[in-house]
C-alpha cells in the first residue's frame, strides 16, 4: 500500500524560538526532515512550502487584541506588564523578535496541510511545525502562541463543512483545542495524556465531556504517571477505535506530541518507541476506513529532541507514505552529521533496547487504574452503541 | 475569605402561604435544593429543602387525588433557621456545614435575607484554594516544621518569572516533625524551579526523578 502524502516544511520554522535554553526547540523538525532524507524516504517532490496565515484566519480562534499584542511583542513594543494578561513575556512563552510572523507561519503550515488534503490530491499531510495545542483565545501558554490545530479545524468547519475528529497523544492535555470546540457537536476531541494531578495544564479529566450540543464529543483519557507501553497502547487502541466508530468523522487530525517517552524531561510517562509505531499505523488505518484517507498530522510537544522526537516523527511520515515503520538500524550518515552537536549519544536503532529501564514496581496498579479510566471515559459511546445498534450515522445522542 | 465573597445573590424565595406545589416547581425549574421562606419584610422565617417537599408529596404509586401539595409551605418548613452574616469567615461556616450537616445556609444582614451559601459553593471555594482550576504544574516539597521555611521556598520560586497560583501546607503524615508544601505554578516546565530547590537542599517529593533511580 502506498499513499500520496505531503510534507509541509520550511527552514523558517526554526524562527519560532523563545530563548537559547528553552525546552521547545523547532530544530526537531529539521532533524526529522534530515533523518528522512538520509533514509531516502523523503524527496523534493513530497515537500510543500507552508503559506503564512492571514490575521483573519488566525482570528478564527484568537481575539484581535491578542493578535495585536503578539505583533507588538515581536517588535519589542509590549512591556512585560502589558504582556501578562496575554501570557506573553512569561517563562513559558517569552517574547521574541518577529514572534507573530514565526507563529503565523506555523499556523499557515497547518492550513497548507489541510488544503493539500481537502483541495489537492493528497491523501495525507504532515506539518510537524504545528500542533501547538495550549494556545488560548486571548492567551499564550505552555510554549504555544497561536493554536494552529484549532485554527485548522475552524477553517475546515467554515470552508468545507466536514466533521472533524481531533486525536491528541501529546503527554499534556490538549486543553486549548478542547475548549475551542467544547460545545460543538461537529468537532470531536480525544486526548490521551498524563494525569493533570501534577502535570501541566491540570485539566483533562474523564468528566470533561463537552457542553450543551457538544456534550459527548470531548473524550479524555488521563493516564497515571509511569504508565508504560502496553497500558498506553491498550488505552490508545480502544479509545481511538471506539470513538471513531461512534463519531464517524469525515477527516482526522492528529496531534503527535512525542513527549510521552521515558526519556522526555518534562513528563513522567514511561513509553518507548513502540507506541510511536502504533500511533500512526492505527490513525492511518482508521483514516482509510472512515474518511477516505483524509488525515492531517501535526507535531506538538517533545523535549528530548535528539533521541526521541526525530525517530517518532519520522515514523509518522513513513506510515503515511508506505503504511510501514522503519526497523533495524538508523541512518549512520544522520548520526555522524548530528552527533557532534548533540549533548547525548544518538540512538543507533529505530527501536529502543528492551528493557530501556528497570521494572516499575507499581506496574499492575497503574495498568488497572488506566483500564478503569478507559472504561469510564468510553461508557458514553458504549452505551450509545448498545442502545442504538441500528443507527448508522455517528450523530451521537439527539 | 468572607461569606460575602462566595454567597449567591440571585435568590429564589417563597412566602409562608405559598402552596407546596409551587416550591416543587421552583426546585425543578432552577435545579436548586433549598428555598428560604421569607415574610413581607424579607426576613427569613424558615427554609425548605427538596427532601421536605418530597416527604410531603404523595407516593408515586398513589392515585392522583391527593390535595397534600395545596397546603401552605409554612406547614413543612424548618424553623428556626441557622443563618450566617456576610462578614463571617468562610473557614468558620465550613464547620457549621460539617457539624450540623446542613447543605445550605441563608445569609442575613439587618434581619433581611441578602444571600445564600450551599455546600456546592463551599466545594467550589475549596477547588479555587487548591488552584486546580487554572493551568499549572504541581510541586511538592517536604520541609521541617520550623519557622521561616515557607519564605525560603517562595524566594526560590520568585526568582524565576513564574506565577504561583496556590500554596497549601499539609502535615506530613508519617512524621509530625515535617510538613509538605504544595505549590501550583503557572508553567509547563517546572524543572528550573525544581533544580533550584534541589540545589538549595530542599527535599522535592514531586516531580520525582525516575530517570536516575531507574537508569540501567
Amino acid at each position: 500500500m502506498s499513499c500520496k502524502a505531503a510534507f509541509v516544511y520550511s527552514k523558517q520554522y526554526t524562527n519560532y524560538k523563545f530563548t537559547a535554553d528553552h525546552p521547545f526547540n523547532q530544530l526537531r523538525v529539521e532533524l526529522t526532515k534530515d533523518l528522512l532524507e538520509t533514509e531516502n524516504q523523503l524527496k523534493e517532490k513530497h515537500i510543500i512550502e507552508p503559506r503564512i496565515a492571514t490575521d483573519e484566519e488566525i482570528g478564527l480562534v484568537h481575539d484581535k487584541d491578542y493578535i495585536k499584542a503578539v505583533k507588538l511583542a515581536g517588535e519589542g513594543n509590549l512591556s512585560l506588564d502589558d504582556g501578562v494578561e496575554f501570557g506573553l513575556g512569561t517563562e513559558d512563552t517569552p517574547m521574541f523578535v518577529n514572534m507573530h510572523q514565526a507563529s503565523a507561519l506555523l499556523v499557515g503550515g497547518s492550513l497548507s496541510a489541510v488544503e493539500a488534503v481537502l483541495d489537492g490530491n493528497y491523501a495525507h499531510a504532515l506539518n510537524l511545525g504545528g500542533g501547538l495545542h495550549h494556545g488560548f483565545r486571548n492567551k499564550a501558554s505552555g510554549f504555544c502562541v497561536y493554536n494552529d490545530g484549532a485554527i485548522a479545524i475552524k477553517y475546515i468547519r467554515e470552508k468545507y463543512d466536514l466533521k472533524v475528529l481531533y486525536v491528541d497523544t501529546d503527554a499534556h492535555h490538549g486543553d486549548g483545542v478542547q475548549w475551542a470546540f467544547y460545545d460543538d457537536p461537529n468537532v470531536c476531541t480525544l486526548s490521551i495524556h498524563e494525569t493533570g494531578r501534577y502535570l501541566f495544564p491540570g485539566t483533562g479529566s474523564v468528566t470533561e465531556r463537552g457542553l450543551k450540543n457538544g456534550y459527548g464529543y470531548s473524550f479524555n483519557f488521563p493516564l497515571d504517571a509511569f504508565t508504560e507501553d502496553e497500558s498506553f497502547l491498550e488505552v490508545y487502541e480502544s479509545s481511538i477505535k471506539e470513538v471513531t466508530a461512534y463519531f464517524k468523522p469525515d477527516v482526522i487530525i492528529t496531534q503527535n506530541g512525542a513527549d510521552a517517552h521515558y526519556y522526555d524531561p518534562l513528563t513522567h510517562l514511561c513509553s518507548t518507541m513502540t507506541i510511536y509505531e502504533r500511533i500512526p499505523l492505527l490513525a492511518h488505518q482508521l483514516a482509510h476506513q472512515y474518511c477516505n484517507g483524509r488525515w492531517i498530522a501535526l507535531g506538538g510537544g517533545g523535549y528530548d529532541i535528539w533521541r526521541v522526537v526525530p525517530r517518532a516523527w519520522a515514523q509518522i511520515w513513513n506510515v503515511m507514505l508506505t503504511n510501514e515503520v522503519f526497523t533495524n538500524g538508523l541512518s549512520a550518515q544522520w548520526r555522524d552529521k548530528w552527533q557532534p552537536k548533540a549533548p547525548v549519544s544518538l540512538p543507533a536503532y529505530w527501536r529502543d533496547p528492551s528493557p530501556l529501564y528497570k521494572p516499575i514496581p507499581r506496574k499492575s496498579e497503574i495498568t488497572e487504574k488506566n483500564k478503569l479510566t478507559l472504561d469510564k471515559a468510553l461508557q458514553f459511546t458504549r452505551n450509545f452503541a448498545k442502545f442504538n445498534p441500528t443507527r448508522k450515522q455517528g450523530n451521537g445522542p439527539s | 475569605m468572607l461569606v460575602s465573597d462566595i454567597m449567591k445573590k440571585n435568590l429564589i424565595t417563597l412566602g409562608p402561604d405559598s402552596p407546596i406545589y409551587v416550591a416543587l416547581e421552583l426546585l425543578h425549574k432552577h435545579h436548586i435544593r433549598h428555598i428560604p421562606i421569607v415574610d413581607e419584610s424579607n426576613q427569613v422565617i424558615g427554609i425548605v429543602s427538596d427532601r421536605d417537599v418530597r416527604d410531603a408529596s404523595p407516593s408515586i404509586f398513589a392515585s392522583n387525588q391527593s390535595k397534600d401539595l395545596d397546603n401552605a409551605i409554612k406547614t413543612i418548613m424548618s424553623t428556626p433557621v441557622v443563618a450566617i452574616h456576610p462578614l463571617d469567615f468562610v473557614e468558620e461556616i465550613a464547620s457549621i456545614f460539617y457539624e450540623e450537616e446542613f447543605a445550605c445556609l441563608p445569609v442575613v444582614q439587618d434581619n433581611k435575607l441578602v444571600g445564600i451559601v450551599t455546600e456546592k459553593d463551599m466545594l467550589q471555594t475549596l477547588i479555587q484554594l487548591t488552584g486546580t482550576h487554572v493551568q499549572g504544574s504541581q510541586i511538592e516539597i517536604k520541609v521541617p516544621d520550623q519557622i521561616g521555611m515557607l519564605p525560603q521556598v517562595t524566594k526560590v520560586v520568585g526568582q524565576r518569572r513564574i506565577n504561583i497560583t496556590s500554596v497549601l501546607v499539609y502535615p506530613y503524615t508519617s512524621d509530625p516533625k515535617y510538613r509538605v508544601i504544595v505549590f501550583r505554578v503557572q508553567t509547563m516546565n517546572p524543572l528550573p524551579i525544581v533544580n533550584d530547590l534541589k540545589d538549595k537542599g530542599f527535599d522535592v517529593l514531586w516531580p520525582q526523578e525516575l530517570e536516575k533511580s531507574n537508569e540501567l
